[in-house]
């Protein structure tokens, strides 16, 4: 096992996690008035409905996928009676399912942004940085299904979620896992785990509020606020 | 019972000439910024028109506003909390910019900058949005003034549902009035109902609507739950903004901006005291007609000692007490009954409430045409149709406005006796529900309209919540962190986003021209 190897995925998912919950941090409590979705529908309607809908099912299925598949400890789904290589097999299919829903809106949001004078005007490189690297992530991660369609055991996809969970547990081997996955994964790893990294700097911070939005259907409909 | 206070505003169209002075100072103020350069807080626009935004009276089209459920209860006429959170990601209702107006600028440097030519420079019209020339300018904030256009335009106006509104395309019988809008600031706000992140507040001591700038996430369900269409996003900061009721000048007692400015004296603002446990139950009565009778049950009578004494324990200053009673706003909606909300249907509750206009015909009177009272015209033939006013003011029951244009008739009535004839004749106030004294008041208020009559704001005491000493040598309103103004160069999480061309912001030409 390699330095490189060792940095990458045993280090720097750490790093990748502090920026992300330090960063987020920093920037609610420090500059709340950037805080924001950043909506550009007021100015270019185009195939926005379609494709954020697309998109953000897309993502947010994938996130739950990947929280569940990959965190969920390895003798839960045995006790449950999953098999190994039916947990695989669903994997891949719903990751695909989701996977396709949220490239193919990916593409609509790029085209649309990249489209119009408008849009393309009022474009910040971090805009462009974050549909960028979703957009190259969500290929290497549908480039997986390929690789994993050769081996339908679920051997490699438990030591990937040894590796992930052996991360947020906080042992130091769990880099050791994955040595021998294939290079699609690590590259899927590597482009995941950097988007942890420029989460806090971009608009994806309004992901945080999405969820806080939840508590919007337990409120009263109308707020007051005293003066105090 | 659960008293509080709001300063409403009365806007006495009968005044309006329709100069945009309102418009004009708020936008100086509070708009002439990157953003929302396209929204105007405050803007008068010509009626029947369809307005700013297109149609923005349409609720089939925009569904702003309460729709009361098969049980009872309201909800936004945009959906439930479920539904507005399903359309976070892209919200259905949401007008788009040019639904308002593709905001522009010139090119006036071409003026100065042109080479030798043939024809005299013209300066062409730039779009903020690309800062790429335009071709054409298609449509703007005021389009429609003085009923620009052509009548097949204007006469997809909401106002004209029930009435043949075809008889009004001929230039004879053709009439127009000017509507001033701003915020309502609601007792029963959509935009608060519809605010996913819960940035926008109902301030409880005088009942200010606004918006958190640092808690607004700019998911814009309140832009689309307003069925008035004043709140606006604004496309470079990301956040909601609408009109603040210029809190800082209310607070130290003075008007808004767009009051103190208004040439035509028309505007009032005045001490509402209301009983907020009424306010459920009188926005969701069955029948939208009795919408108007029924927001009037919720105000209290500021002069009756048991609320005297309730608003007295509750913590409301004796100030405000006292403004209440002298409040031109508590006379012209409770007491004259001259005054109305602005499209009750919505089940809103707004708190700027509307004289409708006379639109007196002196000329065709003149020619014997019409007019059998006298001088003064009677009601029945005013040039704009009672039910266009109806539509406008009380959800199409025409009989409260009628009542009220001719109590404003009367006291034209008995005061032109009174001043030419120099007699008080009080059969002239006959089919009034007013006393001689009470006119006479009434003609004080809102023919003379002293300044000191139109505004009676008692100031916010804040004393009574924070250490005002230590706001000495603070800083002001700013879009940074503490004392920052928010022009700082690229920071860790991005910089402040700009118009992709210098439009307002003379301060940043400057130095860019400094550099140079």
């Amino acid at each position: 096992m390699d330095t490189l190897h060792q940095f990458l995925f045993g280090i720097y998912p750490y790093i990748a996690l502090s920026v992300f919950l330090l960063g987020s941090l920093i920037r609610f409590e420090r500059e709340q008035y950037s805080w924001k979705s950043e909506s550009s529908q007021l100015l270019h309607r185009g195939s926005l409905r379609l494709g954020s809908m697309l998109f953000h099912i897309g993502v947010l299925g994938l996130f739950f996928g990947h929280a569940v598949g990959l965190l969920t400890p390895v003798a839960v789904w045995d006790a449950l009676g999953v098999s190994h290589s039916f947990k695989q097999v669903f994997a891949m299919t719903a990751g695909g399912v989701m996977g396709t829903l949220c490239l193919l809106g990916l593409l609509m949001l790029l085209s649309r942004r990249l489209g119009n004078a408008r849009l393309a005007a009022n474009t910040t490189w971090r805009d462009t940085l974050v549909l960028g690297w979703l957009l190259v992530t969500v290929l290497a991660g549908l480039s997986t299904i390929f690789v994993s369609a050769q081996h339908l055991d679920g051997h490699e996809m438990v030591l990937l979620m040894s590796w992930a969970q052996h991360i947020v547990t906080l042992r130091g081997d769990a880099a050791s896992f994955i040595t021998d996955a294939s290079p699609v994964f690590k590259l899927h790893l590597f482009l995941g785990m950097s988007l942890f990294v420029i989460f806090p700097f971009t608009r994806l911070v309004h992901v945080w509020s999405g969820f806080a939005a939840v508590g919007y259907l337990g409120r009263a409909w109308q707020l007051v606020r005293p003066r105090r | 019972m659960k008293i509080r206070a709001q300063i409403g505003m009365v806007l006495n169209l009968d005044k309006c000439i329709g100069c945009h002075t309102c418009s004009v100072t708020c936008k100086n103020v509070w708009t002439s910024r990157d953003g929302v350069e396209y929204a105007w807080f405050n803007n008068v626009e010509t009626k029947p028109g369809i307005g700013y935004p297109k149609e923005w009276e349409n609720q089939n089209k925009w569904n702003g506003g309460w729709v009361r459920r098969a049980d009872g209860k309201l909800e936004p006429r945009q959906g439930g909390k479920l539904k507005i959170l399903a359309n976070i990601f892209a919200n259905p209702n949401l007008p788009a910019i040019d639904e308002y107006y593709e905001p522009f600028t010139y090119d006036y440097e071409h003026l100065q900058n042109a080479p030798r030519m043939q024809t005299p420079p013209t300066a062409r019209p730039v779009s903020v949005l690309t800062g790429k020339k335009m071709d054409k300018i298609e449509w703007g904030p005021n389009w429609e003034d003085d009923l620009g256009g052509e009548f097949a335009q204007r006469a997809k106006d909401a106002l004209f549902e029930g009435i043949q509104k075809e008889m009004y395309s001929t230039f004879e019988n053709t009439f127009m009035m000017y509507l001033p809008r701003l915020c309502e600031h609601c007792l029963n706000p959509t935009c608060v109902a519809s605010c996913p992140s819960g940035s926008i507040y109902k301030r409880e001591d005088d009942g200010i609507v606004l918006i958190d700038q640092d808690k607004c996430r700019g998911w814009r369900m309140c832009i689309s739950g307003c069925p008035y269409k004043k709140i606006y996003y604004n496309w470079t900061s990301g956040k909601a903004e609408k009109c603040i009721f210029c809190y800082p000048r209310i607070e130290a007692g003075q008007p808004t901006v767009c009051s103190e400015t208004c040439v035509g004296r028309i505007r009032y603002l005045g001490v509402l005291l209301y009983d907020a446990d009424k306010i459920e139950h009188a926005a969701s009565v069955a029948d939208p007609k009795d919408l108007y009778e029924s927001q009037l049950k919720v105000f209290l009578d500021p002069n009756a000692p048991e609320v005297i004494a309730e608003a007295k324990k509750q913590g409301i200053p004796d100030a405000w007490i006292t403004a209440a009673q002298k409040s031109p706003v508590y006379k012209m909606a409770m007491e004259w009954k001259v005054a109305f909300p602005l499209h009750p249907e919505y089940r809103t509750l707004p708190m700027v409430w509307y004289i409708p206009p006379l639109s007196p015909i002196q000329s065709a009177m003149e020619n014997g045409l019409i007019g059998e009272h006298g001088i003064i015209p009677s009601v029945k033939d005013l040039r704009i149709p009672i039910q266009y006013l109806a539509n406008l003011l009380t959800a199409g029951k025409e009989e409260p406005v009628i009542k009220a244009l001719e109590t404003m008739v009367a006291m034209r009535r008995y005061m032109r006796k009174k001043s030419v004839d120099k007699v008080v004749d009080p059969n002239t106030l006959k089919g009034t529900h007013l006393n001689p004294a009470q006119v006479e008041d009434m003609y004080q208020v809102m023919a003379i309209a002293n300044y000191e009559d139109r505004f009676v704001i008692p100031s916010s005491h804040k004393e009574m919540v924070e250490n005002a000493f230590e706001d000495k040598a603070s800083c002001g309103f700013t879009f940074g962190n503490g004392c920052s103004d928010g022009h700082s160069n690229e920071s860790l999480f991005g910089r402040k986003k700009a118009t992709p061309i210098v439009f307002h912001d003379m301060r940043r030409d400057r130095a860019r021209q400094a550099g140079e």
